[in-house]
Order: structure tokens, then C-alpha cells, then sequence
């Protein structure tokens, strides 16, 4: 969590006269940030109060492993809206308020306590507090220049390292660690990175791809160990600096920065001492809603019914996507305006390593095939997933024309015969047919 | 200062004076205009920052690179021969754009 400094006017509670802000966003981040803008594109007219812990405006945070990481935009690129938009949009945004307890009424109202002491009333309650990046417990783990990169401040901490780090470790090959890893090889550093599991970004895309950016990266000279995982960190001559990692096998690199990128856990703190139900996420139903009837609870943090038209019923899901904080965010703005519309999308994602451009278009759970498209000489590659015969996802690297036909296709319920889609030569676009 | 005038679909114009180095989708989205939405935060990887450009403004812009020309063929609105990704177009001292936005984006 940041430091709670007061860089920052009075928070909008004048607590002489208990207001009641209509609507309380706890997490002012992706999520949070939408949720203010849709409902006032939605006529939502009650005062709303964006809050969220970190010292800084709400900002974008992929660029934070990649371009803001690089040096190659300013934080202030990263910003969401001006200081002037959320004035003229009657939005109170208040930094550097972490809340601590919720105090909650049938009705949905209630007061929120922050650990500064301040209150903050409110007819209704948004949670957007998203997810914090799991710790490495493991020795050493608290030597200063172990570091996570999930907000801002991780990424300001980060940066101010790099310039006199030579060897950097990055702990985890899921996609903050490789876009990490990417990042600070290209910024001149040694980098090796340790995974623990039998192959890359072990969750998010099926084996070819895996296996394609195990060689991308080799290739690009980025050292990768897979089944690989740290014993302990220590620090030089006792030193409270870290200064190298000492693996399972004995083997001992030196680092002057660790970065860890093993994961996220939801923050599900506020809702379980709100009572709400919890389960991998603070659970909710088709409009956002969680066990309470009247709490939304969006992005990061949420367990969601699966939104892939025709999916399972009963399937749930929790994603960690900009997509889907956007999308998710609409329909909690529909459900506190009135209207029941139910999140029905393609969830969509992407990551920058290197000069590889990921592209991922579905969820590719419950495959019973895949067609592989690479075009060597162009540096492109594609993997579509299928569930008997129909097409439900596909990764894409460096191939924005196959991944707009499929999310294309996919958002219209079509499909991309399987068959015909192994030549690479053959635009997907021409091969879709009305299933 | 330059200055990107926003029409929507529906005929509406939006003014906005930005700052040189600031792309047009950058502008656009700090100031709330409706029309762009900018999922990926100008990483070009979404299209949904699709504006099309007044024919006469287009000599003034930078070339269009093959991703970005890739990016175009999934736009929400279908791509016209003055289709841009505002993500890509970065404001000059002295630039006036003007720019139309479709439709819908996603
Ligand atoms: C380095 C990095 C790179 C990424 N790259 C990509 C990418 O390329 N593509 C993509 O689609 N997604 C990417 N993501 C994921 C994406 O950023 C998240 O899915 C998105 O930010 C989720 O938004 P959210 O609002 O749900 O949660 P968050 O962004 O986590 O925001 C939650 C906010 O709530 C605050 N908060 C939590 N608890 C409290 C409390 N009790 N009181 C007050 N405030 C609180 C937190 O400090 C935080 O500011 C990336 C994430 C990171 C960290
Ligand atoms: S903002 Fe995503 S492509 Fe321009």
C-alpha cells in the first residue's frame, strides 16, 4: 500500500455535518475510475466519492512493467482524466485514504472508516479495491531490493534501483515477470528469470504459445530457467541490501534487484468483514452484485458468472484484465441505475515483451484442439483454441489481424473452420462462416 | 498550443487545446471527450481509439506504421482511407487537427 502522506486538499466529509456521498467508490483504480465515468454517462446524477489509498491520481497500470518502466512515457501520460474532468463531473476524488472497516445498513447505506480516522458516509457502496501481488515467503524476503510490482510506488521504487543494478532476478515467468524481464534487459541489465512450473505464463495460455516465448526470449538472449525455484536471498556481508539468490540446487546468482511477480491475491478484506460471501474473490451475480443485494464489487477483486456467451451455467471466474475492469464496470453502472443488463462479453487481454505483441482474444478453458498459424519469415504466430469444432479463443503474437477476426468472429457467434485456418497464408477474416 | 477539434457522430464538436508531445487520444481521454475509449492506453493493441481525419489535416500527420495499418482492419466502425488510431498521433506546437469519431468503438 502507499505511504499516506497529506499531499492532498481535505477529503470531501466535512465530519461536523455527516454528508452522504450517493455512492462510495473504495479503490479509485481501472475499475473504479470506469464505474464513476459510465455512471455519468448513464445520467447518474448523485455525488459520487472516487477513493482509493495510493498518493497519486488514478492511473493506468500496464505501462508500469513496460513503457513507464523504459522511461518511454511520463507518469503524467498515465493519468485517466484531468482534475478538471471529475470536477466537472460532480466526482470527489480522495488519495491516500486506506479504509479499514465499513459499517453497513440493510438499505445499502452506511460510513466507511479509514485508518487516518476519517469517515466517509455514503448511500451506496462500490467495491473496486482489486488485488495485491502475493509475498514470497522464503528467507531474505524482507532484504531491501526484494521488490513487487503492482502500483506506482512499486514502480517508482523499482526505478530508482535500476540505474545501479547490474543483475536483476525476476521471480515468476507469468506476464509482469516477462514484461518485467523484457523491460530490464532492454534497459541494458543481466536478467534471468526463475520459473517454477514446467513452462511459461502457466495459467493464462495454452503450451504453443508457452513454448514460442520460452524461445522468443531465449533467442533475445534473456536467460529463463524453468523448474527453477529460489532457497533463500541474502544480502552482501550482512549486509540489509540484497545481493544474491541462492536456488534449490545450491547454485547462487548474484542480484542486486529481485523482482517478484509470482501472482495476485484479491483484496477481499473489507467484504469479508463486511459479511459478504467470498470465494477466490468477493463473489458476485450477473449485474455485479455481491451476496448483500445492494454492494457492487468490480475488476480485480470480483468472482464473476463466466460473461463468454453460451459458457457453462454455474461457471465462475475471476479475471485480471483492463477488459474486463472496463466491461465489468458498465454493467455495475446499469445495475445502480436501475437497469439489469448482464456482462456478456469476449474478454480480451494483451502484453508487450520485447518486440512481441501478445494479443489474446477469449478464455481458451475446456480446448479439445488447437490450429497453429506462424509465419516464420514475419515474425508472426497464432494459436486458435477450439471446443468441439467451434472456435473459443486464440493467442496471437505480433498478428493484430488475427486477433481482431477472431474476437471479431467470436462477438458475432461465428466461427473459423479449423481446417481451413492452419494455412497462415489465408486471412481468417475470408474463412468465417456463420456457424 | 495545438488544438484537436472532436466531432461525434451525431455532429457534435468538442474543442480541446493539448499539449505538444501528448498523442490526440491521450488529449482526448484526460478530458472525458466521448467517442474514444482507449482500452490499452495507446500500447496499440485494442483499435479502440479510431478517429477519422478531416482529408486536408492528413499531410500533417506522421505515416502510418504496418501495425497500426493492421489495427485498422478491426475497428468497431470500418475503416475509411482517413482512418487513424489516435494513440499514434502525437500533437505539434502549432497543430489543428480536426478529427471525427465513430460511431461506437468496442
Ligand atoms: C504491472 C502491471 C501490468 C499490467 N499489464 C496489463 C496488460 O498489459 N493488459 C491488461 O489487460 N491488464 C494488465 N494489468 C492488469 C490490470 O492493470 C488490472 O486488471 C486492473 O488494474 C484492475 O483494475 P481494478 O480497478 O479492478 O483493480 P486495481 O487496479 O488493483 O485497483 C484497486 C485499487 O484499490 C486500492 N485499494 C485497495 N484496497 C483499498 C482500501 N481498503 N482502501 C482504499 N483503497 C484501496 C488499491 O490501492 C488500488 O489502487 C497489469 C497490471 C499490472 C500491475
Ligand atoms: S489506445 Fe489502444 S490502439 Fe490506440
Amino acid at each position: 500500500m502507499g505511504a499516506h502522506t497529506a499531499e492532498q486538499p481535505a477529503p470531501v466529509t466535512d465530519l461536523s455535518v455527516p454528508t452522504r456521498t450517493g455512492l462510495l467508490i473504495i479503490g479509485a483504480s481501472q475499475s473504479g475510475v470506469q464505474l464513476a465515468v459510465s455512471l455519468r454517462a448513464l445520467g447518474f446524477d448523485e455525488h459520487i466519492t472516487l477513493l482509493g489509498d495510493e498518493d497519486h491520481r488514478p492511473y493506468q497500470r500496464p505501462a508500469l512493467s513496460k513503457e513507464f518502466l523504459q522511461g518511454t512515457v511520463e507518469s503524467e501520460s498515465l493519468i485517466f482524466r484531468s482534475n478538471e474532468y471529475w470536477a466537472e463531473h460532480n466526482v470527489d476524488l480522495v488519495k491516500g485514504e486506506y479504509i479499514v472497516r465499513i459499517d453497513k445498513e440493510a438499505d445499502g447505506s452506511g460510513v466507511a472508516h479509514s485508518s487516518s480516522g476519517k469517515q466517509f458516509p455514503f448511500k451506496r457502496l462500490a467495491l473496486t479495491v482489486g488485488a495485491r501481488a502475493r509475498k514470497l515467503e522464503i528467507e531474505g524476503g524482507d532484504l531491501d531490493g526484494v521488490l513487487y510490482l503492482r502500483n506506482a510506488d512499486d514502480a517508482l521504487a523499482l526505478k530508482a534501483r535500476v540505474g545501479d543494478a547490474q543483475d536483476v532476478v525476476v521471480i515468476g515467468g507469468g506476464f509482469i515477470g516477462l514484461e518485467a524481464a523484457s523491460s530490464l534487459q532492454k534497459m541494458g541489465k543481466n536478467v534471468t528469470v526463475l520459473e517454477f512450473g514446467p513452462r511459461l505464463v502457466g495459467r493464462a495460455v495454452g503450451e504453443e504459445t508457452a513454448e514460442y516465448f520460452l524461445q522468443a526470449h531465449r533467442s533475445r538472449g534473456l536467460d529463463i530457467r524453468l523448474n527453477t525455484s529460489a532457497r533463500r536471498f541474502t544480502g552482501a556481508d550482512g549486509g540489509t541490501s540484497v545481493a544474491a539468490v541462492e536456488l534449490q540446487d545450491g547454485t547462487v546468482l548474484p542480484a542486486q534487484i529481485v523482482l517478484v511477480g509470482i501472482g495476485v491475491i484479491p483484496n477481499t478484506q473489507l467484504a469479508e468483514q463486511l459479511g459478504l460471501t467470498v470465494d477466490n474473490g468477493i463473489v458476485v451475480d450477473r449485474f455485479a452484485l455481491a451476496s448483500d443485494g445492494t454492494t457492487v464489487a468490480i475488476g480485480d477483486c470480483a468472482n464473476m458468472p463466466n460473461p463468454v456467451p453460451g459458457s457453462e451455467p454455474g461457471e465462475r471466474i475471476r479475471l485480471e484484465s483492463v477488459n474486463n475492469a472496463i466491461e465489468h464496470a458498465k454493467v455495475a453502472a446499469y445495475s445502480l441505475t436501475g437497469r439489469r443488463e448482464e456482462y456478456a462479453g469476449i474478454p480480451w487481454f494483451w502484453s508487450n515483451q520485447a518486440d512481441l505483441k501478445l494479443q489474446i482474444a477469449g478464455l481458451c478453458n475446456g480446448y479439445d484442439r488447437t490450429v497453429l498459424r506462424r509465419d516464420e519469415e514475419r515474425g508472426k504466430f497464432s494459436v486458435l483454441y477450439y471446443r468441439q469444432g467451434q472456435v473459443i479463443a486464440a493467442d496471437c503474437v505480433n498478428a493484430p489481424l488475427d486477433f481482431m477476426a477472431v474476437k471479431n468472429a467470436l462477438a458475432k457467434g461465428q466461427n473459423i473452420p479449423a481446417d481451413a485456418a492452419a494455412d497462415p497464408a489465408t486471412p481468417l477474416k475470408t474463412i468465417t462462416t456463420d456457424s | 498550443m495545438p488544438t484537436v477539434h472532436f466531432t461525434d457522430a451525431a455532429g457534435a464538436v468538442r474543442d480541446v487545446q493539448g499539449n505538444p508531445g501528448d498523442s490526440v487520444m491521450e488529449t482526448a481521454v484526460r478530458n472525458g471527450v466521448p467517442g474514444i475509449v482507449a482500452e490499452c492506453g495507446g500500447s496499440l493493441s485494442c483499435a479502440t481509439c479510431h478517429v477519422f481525419v478531416r482529408e486536408d489535416c492528413l499531410a500533417q500527420l506522421p505515416p502510418m506504421e504496418d501495425m497500426e495499418d493492421e489495427m485498422l482492419y478491426g475497428t468497431a466502425v470500418d475503416r475509411e482511407d482517413n482512418s487513424r488510431l489516435s494513440c499514434q498521433l502525437r500533437l505539434t506546437d502549432e497543430l489543428e487537427l480536426f478529427v471525427t469519431t465513430p460511431e461506437t468503438q468496442v
